[in-house]
């Protein structure tokens, strides 16, 4: 062996970072990320309500109950009524399930497979890289919305095919993002010696190329979560999406809008303030994240 | 290693003459051309980069051969296509007198494990995301050296040791190391695989003075251990003299002199080589102001459109008439000591 001690001049380092109890993390969090904290706030909030959704309500999202119908808001009917004489308050609970189930499902499949895609069209390069990228410019030419009414017109509605004509327009856009952060890491020389050590093109792309592209792609997927609600919504409100008497936001917006606006405008006026809150939440929680992982977008 | 093989490198630790024994590496005409495309989908070829033009050596077991050149030379090419990170546009790379030009993916694999590479940029050759010892221990794994998690990690811990680092750098990320100990880690890496002939792509330009030469004296000390034959791919001429035993000049793509270490040091040839060694710096003041420098005149031309005949007659200063359209071929000039320059 080789007399270490004469080599081994290079003293290691002192700790560098103590562990910090969790909720000092968290009070920094929200004094240097107010606004995302906030965002932070109603997406835990809007959990909860999905999770809890029995024990905060003791009405049926789903049961007519013909006595009750367009009652305005009262000590019983905290929201009022809409023109079936369900709880309003109870749908928008139960509501957020759906919004919850369409967000997250086609926002991480949908960057997932963005992701993939572009990660591998980068690495291979070439025709199959002209070939993917092509494909992307075309899908990527329709209107979000326009793309997703294709896909449930040819499908049919139903919360599954929401799900995936939603998620079907995410993957281009991901995948585009994740190309150009990609391409720079491949020509990085731990690519290189990866391919030199003979690894496979597979665990190249998934071990090495992967989890250096991951702030883009964290990025894309909070994007992608407040999209996907006001998409599902946009769907359900169109008639295309979400089918009654499944309580989803948009469509409970569908139902009032159009015939109660004067008479009984409160069936309208709280789903809309749940959509709008939901996505304004996603997206300022979406900020924050891009803020703290991609130090070249903070403006200070 | 074998033990043939450390008789070998005991033999040749101390030679620098003609070389002599197995040769391990054999490039025979290698050609990189580098396609200039026109057009968004079709892509059509308008011109070559002839980065790598009609390039032949050999390197024998237990050696240690210098690549010399100023930028864009093509000595990083040279190296990448050795390792088939690059496809050659024709030219063969015999390995063990075995072409790998070309050679399948599950086939080359077995090459991979006797060819390495230690890269220059100590920060960006390590995932950041890996930590030392999973960079370690992975090549070992994947090629199932060590099936047994327990050995894959004794030995990574061996190879740090071998390589002047701590034990305790295994559960380490690269972002909390020095770029010295970062370059000791690439070595590491290299050698986990039990490689027979390693590529040092400027492998210690990117440290510094003091780190530069414990990691060279890392080197040596390896290449004595382990029986390792290097090609040193460099621009620091003294650092070159230090380590090798022969040294070849590159210019534009091709070689212009070949020769062992000191001969090349002490009577260099080709009117490139002497210029490039004068301008080495010579470490006294007065000396180096009253010495008379010769620049070569010019810019490094395009290799898209290399000039006639020998590519280095526009700057040369001894370039007669019948250089620009006749091709140097290289000669042997002395036993060992070989030129590409009709005019010496």
């Amino acid at each position: 062996m080789l007399n270490t001690s004469e080599i081994e001049v290079e003293s290691d380092f002192e700790e560098l970072s103590e562990k910090r109890p969790f909720f000092q993390v968290f009070f920094e969090l929200i004094r240097k990320q107010p606004l995302g904290a906030a965002g932070g706030g109603i997406v835990v909030l809007m959990i909860l309500m999905a999770i809890f959704a029995e024990l905060l309500t003791v009405f049926d999202p789903e049961l007519n109950s013909l006595e009750h119908m367009l009652m305005p808001p009262d000590d019983t009917f905290w929201l009022g009524t809409d023109q079936f004489g369900r709880d309003l308050l109870t749908r928008i609970i139960y509501g957020a399930r759906t919004a919850l189930l369409v967000g997250f499902t086609c926002a991480i499949v949908g960057a997932t497979l963005g992701l993939v895609l572009g990660v591998a069209s980068a690495y291979f390069g070439g025709m199959f890289d002209l070939i993917v990228q092509r494909i992307v410019d075309v899908v990527m030419a329709f209107p979000l919305i326009i793309l997703a009414l294709a896909v449930v017109a040819t499908l049919g509605p139903g919360t599954q095919n929401v799900i995936i004509a939603i998620t079907i327009p995410f993957v281009p856009q991901c995948a585009r993002v994740v190309r150009s952060n990609a391409l720079a890491i491949r020509e990085i020389p731990y690519v290189d010696a990866a391919r030199a050590l003979g690894f496979s093109d597979m665990r190249i792309i998934l071990r090495h190329m992967v989890p250096n592209v991951m702030a883009p792609y964290l990025i894309m997927l909070t994007s992608f979560l407040g999209q996907a609600i006001l998409l599902e919504a946009s769907l359900s409100y169109l008639g295309m999406g979400v089918q009654e008497p499944t309580p989803a936001w948009g469509l409970m917006l569908q139902g009032g809008a159009e015939e109660f606006a004067e008479s009984a405008p409160w069936v309208a006026i709280w789903p809309g303030i749940a959509i709008s809150l939901a996505v304004f939440g996603f997206n300022l929680f979406g900020d924050s994240v891009r803020d703290t992982l991609d130090p070249k977008l903070r403006s200070r | 290693m074998t033990p043939s093989g450390q008789a070998a490198v005991q033999d040749s630790s101390h030679y620098r003459g003609n070389p002599t024994g197995e040769v391990l590496i054999d490039v025979r005409g290698l050609k990189m051309h580098f396609p200039v495309t026109e057009g968004v989908l079709i892509p059509r070829v308008v011109a070559s980069v002839k980065a790598v033009d009609g390039l032949s050596f050999q390197i024998m077991k237990g050696e240690t051969l210098g690549l010399v050149g100023e930028s864009g030379c093509g000595k990083t090419t040279t190296g990448r296509c050795i390792l088939q990170l690059e496809n050659p546009t024709s030219g063969e790379i015999m390995f063990h007198g075995q072409d790998i030009n070309g050679l399948d993916d599950k086939a080359m694999i077995d090459v991979r494990k006797k060819i390495q590479v230690i890269f220059q940029d100590p920060f960006s050759s390590l995932n950041p995301r890996m930590k030392i010892g999973e960079i370690i221990t992975e090549p070992m794994k994947v090629h199932n050296i060590f099936p047994d998690e327990d050995a894959r990690q004794k030995r990574a811990v061996d190879l740090l040791t071998t390589c002047g680092l701590k034990a305790n750098f295994y559960d380490r990320y690269p972002h909390e190391m020095s770029g010295g100990q970062r370059q000791r880690v690439g070595i590491a890496r290299a050698l986990a695989m039990n490689p027979e002939f390693i590529i040092c792509d400027e492998a210690v330009s990117a440290l510094d003075v003091s780190i530069q030469a414990q990691v060279i004296n890392l080197l040596e000390d390896l290449r004595d251990e382990f029986g390792l034959t290097y090609l040193f791919i460099s621009h620091d001429l003294s650092v070159v003299r230090h380590i090798c035993h022969r040294v070849a000049v590159m210019y534009l793509g091709h070689m212009v002199e070949l020769a062992d270490c000191d001969e090349l040091f002490d009577n260099p040839i080709h009117p490139y080589s002497q210029a490039l060694l004068e301008a080495v710096p010579i470490p006294d003041p007065d000396l180096e102001n009253s010495r008379e420098h010769k620049i070569i005149k010019g810019e490094i031309p395009s290799p898209i459109s290399p000039p006639s005949g020998c590519v280095f007659h526009p700057r040369c200063p001894k370039a007669v008439a019948k250089c620009s359209n006749q091709f140097p071929e290289l000669r042997e000039v002395r036993p060992g000591h070989w030129v590409a320059c009709t005019e010496v």
